[in-house]
C-alpha cells in the first residue's frame, strides 16, 4: 500500500516562463527592463529539487536601482494623494488577481523555491492573498483610524528566499495601504514569484512606479538601503545583515524594521497531549524544511516524559516523506541550494563532533536534488553549538527541563526572541509560560500559525518592528508634524564616533561653589546631588563634579556628579534587578505611583519653577507653566497605565489571538537641554508606566530639576531601581548605555551626532532606538506626549491560544 | 486520467485480503483496568483538528495506486443495513453485493480476478442475522451483528448479554456492541470496563467491536479514555459510531482513537482494530482514512483484519471511481448494481 506518485502539473507555469522567454530583469514603472547593457553575467533561477535552470535574470545595476527609486519617488506624489478608497480599490484588485492566479503562483513558487506544493498552495499563497485583503481594508479606513499620520515615502524592502511571495505580500501590502511607494528586492535565488507578481500588478492596473521590483545581489541591496531618497527600509533576513543595516542607517532618520533570525523554543510539559506536541513539531521544524525564522528548532521537554516523547517523535519522523517539491504526497522537499545544504550538514557535523546523538530516518531522501533529511539532535546542552546557533534547516535539537521555571529560563537563554511554542493542557501553566518567554509570537498548543491581522516580529536580536496587525502599520506611517526625508550624516560626524562619548576633563575647583555664599555669616549648606541608583543616592564613582551654570553663564547654580561608565553600569544593574518585578506589578499600582509623583511634584511647584528659572532663565511664570505641564503629563501616563494593554486580534484562527503590549525591559533615556523637567517627565513617565525600568541621563546643562526629583520619587512609593538617574556628560552616558547589552532600548533626544552614534552602537545587541535630532515642542501635546511614546515603551507580543474542547454534536443534540 | 487498461502489474500493492503474518494479526486478551493511565490522558482538541485537516493535503493517491487503494478500501467495508424496514429481501441483495462488490467489467478492465475481493463483512440487526448467514453461505464473508440495545444501549445488561448470545447462536461471527454512554459521561470507568468484559465473555469466539458512539461522548478526551477502557476490557475493534448519532465518524475522532490504539499497543503489545462508521460515503473520504491509518499505525493495519469501514453508500462511490480508473469516464450511480 504505497502512495505512489502524484505530481502537480507544471505546464501552466512553464508556459508562463516561456512567455517571458525564460528571461527576467527589473520591473520599473510597470515595465520590464531586460537590457543587459552592463553585460553582467545572467543569474540563473534553479529548481532546488531537480537542479533544472528554470529561467535567467538580468542583474540590476546601480543605475537600475536609482531608476527604481526615482520611479517610486515620482509615483509617491500621486499615490499618497489618492483618496483612501481609491487605494483600497487598487489593493483589493491585487488581492483578487492573486487569488485568480493562485495555483500558478503556487506552482511557480514551489518550483523556484523547492518547498512542497502543499505548502505554497495551502499556506504561502492564501496568506499572501489574505494580507492584500486585510490591508485593502486598512487603506479604506486609514484617515479615520490613523488621523494624525502620513505615509513615510519611498520604502525599500529586501526579502529572503524562504517565503518569497508571502514576504513580498506582507511587506508590500501595508506599505501601499498607508500611501507609500515601494522598491522591492527579492532574494537572488527566488525571483520568479516576484516576477509573476509584477505581471499580476500590471494586470491589476496599479499605476506605474508604485511598486518596483529589482533584481541584484547583496551589493544592490546595500545600494538600495543606503539610497538618499529612501525613507524606510524593511528587511527580513539574517541577524548579521540586520545589524549591518542598523549601523548603515544610524542617524539618517530612515525608518527601519528588521525581522531576523531565531532559535525558537518549543516547551513540552508532561501535561501536554504528547502526540499533539509531536505534530506541533512537524509543523514547527519540518515546515518549509525548517528554513523558517520562527521554526520551533529547540525542543524543551519535561524530564518526566522526555523518553516517551522522543520515541514518539522518532516514529513520526519515520513517516515523513521527502521528495520533489511538486509531488503532492510529501511533507518535506528540497533545501534552497547546495550552499545552504552544506551549511546544515556542517552544523550537524559540529553537533556530532561535540558528542551529540543524531537521529535521521533511513533512506528517506531522494538521490538527486538538494535534500536534507529531517533530523533530531539529542544529548546536547546549553553549551552545545547546535543549541546556541540558528541552523535554518530541518534540524531539531532537544533538551530536557525539570520545572516550569527552568523551562522558561532555558527558553530565554538565547540572543533571539522571535517565537515560542508551549504545550500543556493546563491553561494556567500555558499562559504563565507564554507571558514569561521573551518573544514576539507565542503559540500555545500549536505552531507556525500566521494571519495578517496579528503582528509578527521579534524581541532581542530577532529584530524590531512588526508585520501584520495594526501594530505593523506604524512601520509605514509617521506623525504628520514630523519632517520626513533622509538625513545625510554630516561630515563632522566621525564614522566610528570620533571624540563623541569620550569624557572631557572635569573642571577644576575655580568657581566658588554655590554653598560658599554666606548666610548670616556662615556658609550655606551644600547640596550637591549624587547619582540616583537603585532608589538610593550614590556618590559618583569617579568622584568628580560638573558645574551647572545659569543660562547666561554668569552664575553657578549648582554642581552635579560627573557620571562615568561605572555609574552607568551600576544604574543598569539596578534597573535590571527592578525590571521584572516592576513589569509584573498591577497596572493600577503603577498608575497610583505616577499619580502620587504628580501630587508630590505639585506640592513643590514653586521650588521647581524657580529652579528652572535659575538654570534656564526662562522666567518664573514659564517655569510654573513647565511644572504644570509636567504634572499634566504625569497624569496622562498614569491614565495610560491601564489603557494600553493590548487587544484581541481578529484573525482567521479558531481561538484567541491576543496582542499584549509588554515592557521593552531596561530603557536608557538621554535628554537634551530643552525643557529640562518636562522632557525628563515626558520620556520617563511613559516608559515607567508601561513597566520598563529606566536609566536616565537628564539634561547635561540643566540637570538639577531632575536631581531635585529624587525626593519626590522617594516619597511616592516608587520601588528602588525603576528610575535611575546618572548625571554628567550626556555623550559619555549615552555611549555606555548604547553599548550595554543589558539595555533593551535607548531613547536619545539631542543632536545629529548623538543620534548617529546611539543608533550605531545600539546595533550591538539590536536595541530598539527612539532618537530625535530635530527637536520637538515638549509643551505641545501632539509632539510631547501620546501614543508614539507608549509604542516606543512597548514590545508587542502576540499569543495564539486555540479554543476547543467539546466535539461537534456532543451532548444536547436532541 | 489515463484511459488505457490497467493490468495486475500496475496494481502491485493488491494482495490477498488476509495476508497478515502472526505478529501482525489482531490479538487482545485485555488487561486489568489501569485507572491512572485512563485519568492521566491528555488530548488536545485543536491539535487533533489541525492534524486531521492536513492529512488530505499531505497525502493523495492517483492512478494505479488509487485503484489498488480503492479495492483495498472495498475489502474493508462492513457493508451495512440497519433500518427498521430491513427484510430478508434487502438483506439478500446486500449479501449478493458483498460477494461481488465491483462490477465484473471493471474488474476485467483493471485486470483483476472477479473473486479477488469481497467486502469485509455484512452488518445487520440481530433479527436479520440468520437471513444474512443463509445468503452468504459458501462464502467466507462473516456476518456482523449489532447488539446490546443498539443504538442507544438503554436496556439492562442482562438483556444485552442475552442479545449477544442469541446473535452468536444465529451465526454472527462479529458482534458490534454499544457502550453505556451514561457510564462514560459520569466517568464511571470501572463499570464501563466490567460491562464490556461481560460482553466480551458473551461473544465467545466471535470478534467484539465496541461502538463508542463518539458523537455522544462530548469531548475527545472522553473518546480517548473510552477507547483505552474498551481495549483494556478486551475489544478486538474499537468503532466510532452507530451511524445514528448526530455526528458519526470524523477524521479528528479517528485520529484520537488511532492514537489510543497505538498507545495501547506500545504499552501492552496487543493489536486492536479500528472501525470508523457512519458518514463516510465518498471514495475520496475512504482514501483519506486509509492514509491516516497508514501514517499513524503503519501498513500492517491496512487490511480488513485490522480495519473496517462501517458504510453502505461508500461502496457505490468507490465502484464508480474504479470505473473511472478503468475506463477514464465518470459513471452514474445507477450504472452500478444496487444494494
Amino acid at each position: 500500500m504505497d502512495y505512489g506518485n502524484a505530481p502537480e502539473d507544471d505546464s501552466p507555469a512553464r508556459s508562463w516562463l516561456d512567455s517571458h522567454d525564460k528571461l527576467f530583469g527589473s520591473f520599473i514603472n510597470n515595465k520590464w527592463n531586460k537590457d543587459n547593457e552592463a553585460d553582467i553575467p545572467l543569474a540563473p533561477s534553479v529548481s532546488p529539487s531537480t537542479g533544472e535552470v528554470l529561467a535567467e535574470t538580468v542583474q540590476a545595476t546601480t543605475d537600475d536601482v536609482d531608476a527604481a527609486v526615482d520611479a517610486a519617488r515620482t509615483a509617491f506624489t500621486s499615490w499618497s494623494a489618492l483618496e483612501p478608497h481609491a487605494r483600497a480599490r487598487h489593493i483589493y484588485a491585487i488581492a483578487r488577481n492573486l487569488q485568480k492566479h493562485s495555483r500558478l503562483l503556487a506552482v511557480v513558487e514551489s518550483m523556484d523555491n523547492g518547498k512542497p506544493i502543499r505548502e505554497t498552495r495551502d499556506v504561502d499563497i492564501p496568506a499572501a492573498v489574505r494580507h492584500m485583503y486585510y490591508h485593502a481594508g486598512w487603506a479604506q479606513i486609514m484617515d479615520t483610524e490613523l488621523p494624525n499620520y502620513e505615509p513615510v515615502g519611498v520604502i525599500a524592502q529586501i526579502i529572503p528566499w524562504n517565503f518569497p511571495l508571502l514576504m513580498l505580500a506582507w511587506k508590500i501590502a501595508p506599505a501601499l495601504a498607508m500611501g507609500n511607494t515601494v522598491v522591492l528586492k527579492p532574494a537572488p535565488s527566488t525571483r520568479l514569484s516576484a516576477a509573476l507578481f509584477a505581471d499580476i500588478l500590471a494586470e491589476s492596473g496599479l499605476p506605474p512606479g508604485v511598486v518596483n521590483i529589482i533584481s541584484g545581489d547583496n551589493d544592490m541591496a546595500s545600494h538600495l538601503s543606503a539610497h538618499p531618497d529612501v525613507d524606510k527600509v524593511a528587511f527580513t533576513g539574517s541577524t548579521a545583515v540586520g545589524k549591518h543595516l542598523q549601523r548603515q542607517l544610524a542617524g539618517t532618520n530612515t525608518k527601519l524594521s528588521l525581522e531576523l533570525g531565531g532559535k525558537s523554543p518549543v516547551v513540552v510539559y508532561e501535561s501536554a497531549d504528547l502526540d499533539g506536541a509531536v505534530e506541533g513539531l512537524v509543523n514547527g521544524i519540518w515546515f518549509n524544511q525548517g528554513q523558517v525564522c520562527c521554526a520551533g528548532s529547540r525542543l524543551l521537554v519535561q524530564e518526566s516524559v522526555a523518553e516517551v516523547f522522543v520515541e514518539k517523535l522518532k516514529r513520526r519522523m519515520d513517516t515523513l516523506r521527502v521528495g520533489n517539491s511538486l509531488e503532492k504526497n510529501i511533507d518535506m522537499s528540497a533545501i534552497i541550494d547546495e550552499t545552504q545544504r552544506e551549511r546544515i550538514q556542517s552544523m550537524v557535523q559540529i553537533g556530532i563532533d561535540e558528542g551529540a546523538d543524531i537521529y535521521q530516518p533511513k533512506d528517506c531522501v531522494p538521490e538527486d536534488g538538494c535534500f536534507f533529511p529531517p533530523t533530531l539532535v539529542t544529548n546536547v546542552q546549553s553549551t552545545s553549538t547546535l543549541v546556541q546557533e540558528e541552523i535554518f534547516g530541518p534540524v531539531l535539537v532537544a533538551q530536557t527541563f525539570r520545572t516550569p521555571a527552568e523551562a522558561v529560563k532555558l527558553a530565554n537563554n538565547t540572543r533571539y526572541g522571535l517565537s515560542a511554542g508551549v504545550w500543556t493542557e493546563k491553561v494556567g501553566l500555558a499562559l504563565e509560560t507564554a507571558l514569561q518567554i521573551k518573544a514576539g509570537v507565542i503559540w500555545v498548543n500549536t505552531h507556525n500559525v500566521f494571519d495578517a491581522a496579528a503582528g509578527f516580529g521579534g524581541y532581542k536580536e530577532s529584530g524590531f518592528g512588526r508585520e501584520g496587525g495594526r501594530e505593523g502599520l506604524y512601520e509605514y506611517i509617521k506623525l504628520a508634524w514630523k519632517k520626513g526625508g533622509k538625513r545625510i550624516v554630516g561630515e563632522n560626524v566621525k564614522e566610528n564616533g570620533g571624540e563623541w562619548g569620550k569624557p572631557r576633563t572635569p573642571p577644576l575647583p575655580s568657581t566658588p561653589s554655590p554653598s560658599s555664599g554666606l548666610e548670616g555669616g556662615i556658609p550655606g549648606v551644600d547640596r550637591t546631588p549624587k547619582m540616583y541608583i537603585g532608589g538610593a543616592q550614590k556618590r559618583p564613582d569617579g568622584n568628580y563634579v560638573l558645574p551647572i551654570m545659569s543660562s547666561d553663564g554668569k552664575k553657578l547654580v549648582g554642581q552635579v556628579g560627573d557620571g562615568n561608565r561605572k555609574d552607568v553600569r551600576d544604574a543598569v544593574s539596578a534597573a535590571c534587578k527592578a525590571a521584572p518585578g516592576w513589569g509584573k506589578r498591577g497596572a493600577y499600582n503603577r498608575s497610583q505611583i505616577l499619580f502620587y509623583i504628580a501630587e508630590n511634584l505639585s506640592i513643590r511647584k514653586e521650588e521647581f519653577a524657580s529652579r528652572l528659572d535659575d538654570m534656564t532663565g526662562c522666567g518664573i511664570e514659564e517655569g510654573r507653566l513647565e511644572v504644570d505641564m509636567s504634572i499634566s503629563r504625569l497624569f496622562t501616563y498614569a491614565s495610560y497605565a491601564d489603557k494600553y494593554g493590548g487587544a484581541i486580534q481578529e484573525t482567521a484562527f479558531s481561538g484567541v489571538t491576543s496582542s499584549i503590549n509588554e515592557p521593552v525591559g531596561v530603557v536608557g533615556v538621554v535628554c537634551s537641554n530643552d525643557r529640562p523637567l518636562l522632557q525628563f517627565v515626558s520620556a520617563v513617565a511613559p516608559a515607567v508606566v508601561r513597566g520598563n525600568s529606566v536609566v536616565v541621563c537628564p539634561s547635561e546643562k540643566y540637570p538639577l530639576a531632575a536631581t531635585d526629583l529624587y525626593q519626590v520619587l522617594d516619597t511616592s512609593d516608587l520601588p528602588g531601581g525603576v528610575i535611575n538617574i546618572v548625571t554628567g556628560q550626556s555623550s559619555v552616558i549615552a555611549k555606555t548605555l548604547s553599548e550595554h547589552q543589558a539595555v533593551d532600548g535607548i531613547w536619545y533626544f539631542g543632536d545629529e551626532e548623538g543620534c548617529y552614534n546611539t543608533q550605531r552602537l545600539a546595533a550591538e545587541n539590536m536595541k530598539r532606538t527612539f532618537v530625535c535630532a530635530e527637536g520637538r515642542d515638549w509643551m505641545d501635546k501632539a509632539q510631547g506626549e501620546g501614543e508614539e511614546f507608549l509604542r516606543e515603551a512597548s514590545e508587542v507580543k502576540n499569543i495564539w491560544i486555540p479554543t476547543g474542547e467539546s466535539m461537534p454534536g456532543g451532548g444536547g443534540a436532541y | 486520467m489515463t484511459t488505457e487498461a490497467l493490468s495486475t502489474s500496475d496494481l502491485p500493492f493488491i494482495s490477498p485480503i488476509s495476508q497478515s503474518s502472526e505478529s501482525h494479526s489482531k490479538y487482545n486478551p485485555g488487561m486489568q483496568l489501569d485507572n491512572h493511565w485512563v485519568e492521566s490522558s491528555n488530548v488536545n482538541h485543536a491539535g487533533l483538528i489541525r492534524r486531521a485537516s492536513e492529512i488530505s493535503g499531505r497525502r493523495t493517491v492517483k492512478k494505479a495506486n488509487q485503484a489498488a487503494w480503492l479495492l483495498r478500501a472495498i475489502s474493508c467495508i462492513d457493508l451495512t443495513t440497519l433500518s427498521g424496514d430491513d427484510t430478508q429481501g434487502n438483506v439478500r441483495r446486500l449479501c449478493a453485493k458483498a460477494r461481488s462488490p465491483v462490477r465484473r467489467d471493471i474488474m476485467d478492465k483493471l485486470g483483476v480476478p472477479h473473486d479477488f475481493i469481497t467486502t469485509g463483512a455484512v452488518c445487520v440487526y440481530p433479527a436479520r442475522v440468520q437471513d444474512a448467514v443463509d445468503a452468504l453461505e459458501g462464502s467466507s464473508i462473516p456476518v456482523a451483528s449489532v447488539a446490546t440495545g443498539f443504538p442507544s444501549g438503554q436496556i439492562k445488561t442482562e438483556h444485552k448479554l442475552q442479545e449477544i448470545e442469541q446473535c452468536v447462536a444465529d451465526g454472527a461471527r462479529e458482534i458490534d456492541i454499544v457502550l453505556s454512554r451514561d457510564l462514560v459521561l459520569q466517568g464511571r470507568w470501572d463499570e464501563v470496563y466490567e460491562e464490556v468484559k461481560l460482553f466480551k465473555a458473551a461473544c465467545g469466539d466471535a470478534e467484539m467491536k465496541t461502538i463508542l458512539a463518539t458523537g455522544e461522548l462530548a469531548t475527545f478526551e472522553n473518546v480517548y479514555k473510552a477507547s483505552l477502557v474498551c481495549m483494556m476490557a478486551g475489544a478486538d475493534f474499537i468503532k466510532t459510531s452507530t451511524g445514528k448519532e448526530p455526528v458519526n465518524a470524523t477524521l479528528p475522532v479517528s485520529l484520537c482513537m488511532l492514537r489510543a490504539i497505538r498507545d495501547y499497543r506500545d504499552r501492552t503489545g496487543f493489536r486492536v482494530g479500528y472501525k470508523p462508521a457512519g458518514g463516510i460515503s465518498t471514495a475520496k473520504d475512504a482514501l483519506t482514512y486509509l492514509a491516516l491509518v497508514k501514517d499513524e499505525l503503519g501498513d500492517s493495519y491496512l487490511n480488513n483484519e485490522m480495519f473496517r469501514f462501517g458504510a453502505s453508500s461508500l461502496l457505490n462511490d468507490c465502484e464508480r471511481q474504479l470505473y473511472h480508473n478503468a475506463f477514464g469516464q465518470y459513471a452514474a450511480d445507477y450504472y452500478m448494481p444496487s444494494v
